[in-house]
């Protein structure tokens, strides 16, 4: 017999529809992996023939279901008494060959970390904490997608729609909530307000999971601009660092009514020209500046770190482990091919960091976000959204819309003003920040809500 | 009896914990009784040759089959065919059956059939089966297995090699067969340090056929092994007489402009040519090589993933090119069987290899097999016999191979078979191995 984790018989694992909320569940709503049925439109993915409709099971909701409902996640003792079974369980390989980090995370890192996951490590405390927000759940062309959605106190507050990537989830964005809704309580002013929307990506945390092609970051653009729509507001921004990045240009791209300017902490920017020396190895066009000359070495490097996206660009369903073995996931969701520091250097670090008085990473943060895909046991599906956006990463997309971008040190390219203002024409906003890296919003909070409220100033 | 030596501080490797895990979790890989032991210092020096059977502990098979029954599923595929990866469905159901029905003790009595032995080169323990054939003027054949397989792959070819009269051939093409598994791999031990690339392999094979007692020997691989015995073929040791290859490095410079997309190589090329290097360039294309990019990469990481899940094990291999076209069982006819492909996934997780196998794909990482400039192909003083597969994703061209191979004594394509050809079609592939080798003997 296998599993009796097989989706979706999981929902009982997580208290999705508890009868707090029966008032605004219609009868027979179902659990966290609620599966979708497929879009309306067949994707066009060439390499793919077009796949027949495939619902893994029939979603409850009555089509064209706009309502907003209420969710907490409260994971089950039998869940997290299982998850720790396995980190208890796990069976190890060897050490590593080597004596660096050029073979995979070592297994002495991973081994601490297991021991820390399966031992005194509290799920339950980030739990508290995420429930301490107003989250919903609210069905998008046939999916269930999870948000938080705060709302400030001051009048005139700019909506805001936050977008994480991989490996990140919501959890990466709660460090901002308070400061862009609470600015005075932290540093800001009041006319420096925000409401804050952030949603779980399709396929990530506690929105449904695909069960057909075509969620990739043009859809999840459309999807967010009927969630702001929905949530009423006509005017707002939108935010996006990684996978985020890409939805929020294809937000701009796509340009809907009420959309005022988005901000980037991964802009797209790269000159064509530059892709294409980039794409072919042949060494930095002529006359680029020293900035973007750095830029260009960071890009090269970059791309010779990205195996995991290109496999999980491939073959995201090769990846069974990573429901299977919770040190897997782990291993996975940490390894970046980045033994000189980049992208993840931040993470890694706080590994080490067991507390922090200046709000700094710590490991705890770290197991929270891993134990996030644990159990909502989305290791693979949130691999598919590689295998679904083929365009490029870091190209200049066309964008025409307004742009507000920071960048940060320990990005995986630091994007050169020049690229920048060449690739968003309309650049409302650039500016280097002083510390921070890929998971800017993460490591760096206080300064990632400064860079917001003076990004987006000239546009409320 | 199955090889239990004694641990002692120096060979055992970090993960093994002093006391045994508590009996409620079962046997893992971290107790001391484990079957492919890393290398140890204490044998250095050792040129015994020590007979071998696998017999792999009961509580190890059971923990194997409770961790197939616990496996947590992912969602399923968005897609209605295997272009994300092996079916969910399908891996599910080999799962059920790896779980409750397959007996690994017939595929460990399959290999127990043949002598098995040990013998320390360069620090490590290497397993070989050493069948010899009863005719005189055997000639004697050394055969290298690739990832993702091992010596289950080679053993149907033991028969009809050793006793060719037995199996549609003459007395005059009989072979003394040794088969080694690779460093990292199956029953030999697991490097604990860098360094064991594709020469270095070549060389312990040179030395294990010459402590063997070989004079004159022959060499064959495919998959990595081809990279094996391309090495040795540099290093010509003494009694290699010809290698044979069903996986040669054929892409020579031109060829390689032309998969390229040089417009001007390409112009050079036959239909057939062109055909051929359009298939691999699609199969690149999409995707193929993608877990090998990963693995020369990241071995470590992959490693935790099939070192801790026998489903994650059986995901990451299935997505192979030699299992491109299996049925998972479904087709009577076809082989290797589900039971065969289980052997081979078993022998990966019994003896835990998964992670030590992926380093081969580190070790090598600047090097691509099928190039001829990175085997350096021109060096390869020995005769080379290329059999070439029509369902292997890289169909090498005579002309290819005329180029590659200063020496090429054999060329031929046949109607039948893939990457695991030797598994696939045993009877075809010893056929090729008598007409490659006749001119050698």
């Amino acid at each position: 017999m296998i599993s009796k984790y097989v989706v979706p018989l999981s929902i009982s694992t997580l208290a999705f529809a508890s009868a707090a909320h029966a008032e605004t569940t219609p009868a027979g709503h179902g659990g966290a992996d609620t599966i979708a049925t497929a879009p309306t439109a067949a994707p066009a993915f060439p390499a793919v023939s077009p796949s027949p409709l495939i619902a893994a099971a029939a979603t409850a909701q009555p089509t064209g279901d706009t309502s907003i409902r209420p969710f907490t996640f409260h994971a089950s003792d039998e869940a997290l008494a299982e998850m720790k079974r396995r980190i208890v369980a796990t069976r190890w390989p060897e050490k590593e060959t080597v004596t660096d980090q050029s073979q995979g995370v070592p297994l002495a890192t991973m081994r601490d970390l297991a021991g820390y996951w399966g031992g005194a490590y509290d799920w339950r405390k980030a739990e508290a904490r995420l429930n301490s927000y107003p989250q919903f759940i609210t069905t998008i062309d046939g999916l269930d997608i999870h948000f938080i959605h705060v709302k400030s106190k001051h009048p005139n507050a700019l909506p805001l729609i936050i977008n994480h990537g991989w490996p990140g989830s919501v959890l990466e964005q709660t460090k901002l909530i308070g400061p862009l809704t609470d600015p005075t309580a932290y540093g800001g002013k009041a006319e420096e307000s925000f409401d804050v929307v952030i949603p779980s990506m399709p396929g990530y945390g506690f929105s449904g999971k695909p069960a057909a092609t075509g969620w990739g970051p043009e859809h999840m653009a459309k999807a967010w601009a009927v969630l702001m729509k929905r949530l009423g507001y006509t005017r707002y921004v939108a935010q996006g660092g990684d996978w985020g990045a890409f939805v929020v240009d294809q937000m701009a791209l796509q340009a809907p009514p009420g959309l005022l300017a988005i901000h980037t902490n991964m802009p797209a920017t790269v000159p064509a020209d530059v892709q294409k020396a980039l794409d072919s190895g042949t060494g930095p066009p002529a006359g680029l500046s020293a900035e973007e000359k750095r830029a260009y070495e960071q890009l090269v490097r970059t791309f010779k770190q990205v195996d995991y996206a290109r496999i999980m660009g491939s073959r995201p369903q090769t990846l069974y482990g990573l429901a299977d073995s919770p040190v897997f996931l782990a291993a996975w969701l940490l390894d970046h091919n980045d033994a000189d520091g980049q992208p993840a250097v931040a993470v890694f670090n706080a590994l080490q960091r067991t507390s922090s008085t200046t709000g700094e990473l710590t490991r705890e943060e770290i197991l929270d976000n891993i134990t996030l895909y644990w159990l909502t046991n989305t290791g693979v599906s949130t691999s598919r959204l590689y295998w679904e956006y083929k365009g490029g990463f870091f190209n200049a997309k066309g964008v025409k819309t307004p742009v507000a971008v920071s960048v940060f040190p320990s990005e995986q390219y630091e994007a050169p003003r020049s690229w920048t203002e060449r690739a968003y024409p309309k650049l409302i906003y650039y500016h280097r920040a002083e510390k921070g890296g890929h998971f800017a919003a993460w490591e760096q909070p206080q300064i990632f809500a400064q860079e917001l409220r003076a990004a987006f100033k000239s546009i409320r | 009896m199955s090889d239990l030596r004694p641990p002692t501080p120096s060979n055992l490797p970090e993960t093994v914990a002093p006391e045994r895990a508590p009996a409620s979790h079962g046997p893992t890989a971290n107790d001391t009784f484990m079957i492919g032991a890393a290398a140890s210092p204490l044998s250095s020096g050792d040129e015994s040759i020590r007979p071998f059977r696998a017999n792999v502990p009961d509580e190890i098979l059971a923990d194997l089959s409770r961790r197939l029954q616990d496996t947590r599923w992912p969602d399923k595929e968005t897609v209605a065919d295997s272009s994300q990866g092996p079916q969910l469905a399908q891996l599910q159901e080999l799962v059920r059956y790896w779980a409750t029905d397959y007996d690994w003790r017939k595929g460990e009595a399959k290999l127990n059939a043949f002598p098995q032995f040990k013998t320390n080169i360069d620090g490590l323990d290497i397993h070989f089966i050493h069948v010899k054939s009863r005719h005189a003027d055997a000639l004697p054949l050394i055969i290298t297995h690739g990832w993702p397989g091992s010596v289950f792959e080679q053993i149907k070819l033991i028969g009809p090699l050793t006793e060719p009269t037995a199996h549609g051939g003459q007395a005059e093409d009989a072979f003394d067969i040794v088969i080694p598994s690779l460093p990292g791999f199956g029953f030999s031990d697991r490097p604990t340090e860098s360094g064991w690339n594709l020469d270095r392999i070549g060389s312990a094979w040179a030395v294990l056929m010459q402590r063997l007692g070989y004079y004159g020997y022959v060499a064959q691989g495919g998959d990595w092994g081809a990279g094996v015995v391309a090495a040795m073929g540099r290093q010509a040791p003494a009694g290699l007489l010809g290698i044979h290859s069903n996986f040669p490095a054929a892409i020579t410079a031109e060829v390689g402009a032309a998969l390229g997309g040089d417009k001007a190589a390409q112009a050079t090329l036959s239909q057939k040519e062109g055909a051929a290097l359009q298939d691999l360039g699609a199969y690149v294309q999409g995707g193929g090589l993608r877990y090998l990019e990963m693995m020369s990469a990241r071995p470590q990481a992959v490693g935790y993933g099939l070192t801790d899940s026998p489903a994650g094990l059986a995901g990451w291999m299935l997505v192979h090119s030699g299992f491109g076209k299996w049925s998972f069982g479904k087709d009577p006819e076809q082989s290797p069987t589900r039971d065969e492909v289980l052997d081979n996934f078993s022998l990966y997780w019994l003896t835990n290899t998964a992670a030590s196998s992926a380093r081969i794909y580190w070790e090598n990482r600047s090097g691509n097999l099928l190039s001829s400039a990175d085997q350096k192909s021109s060096e390869i003083s020995v005769p080379v016999a290329v059999t070439v597969f029509p369902d292997e994703v890289f169909r090498a061209q005579e002309a290819w191979a005329r180029r590659a191979f200063p020496k090429l004594v054999y060329f031929n394509e046949v109607d039948k078979g893939g990457h695991f050809a030797m598994w696939e079609h045993p009877m075809l592939f010893a056929q090729e191995l008598r007409a490659a080798f006749k001119s050698l003997r």
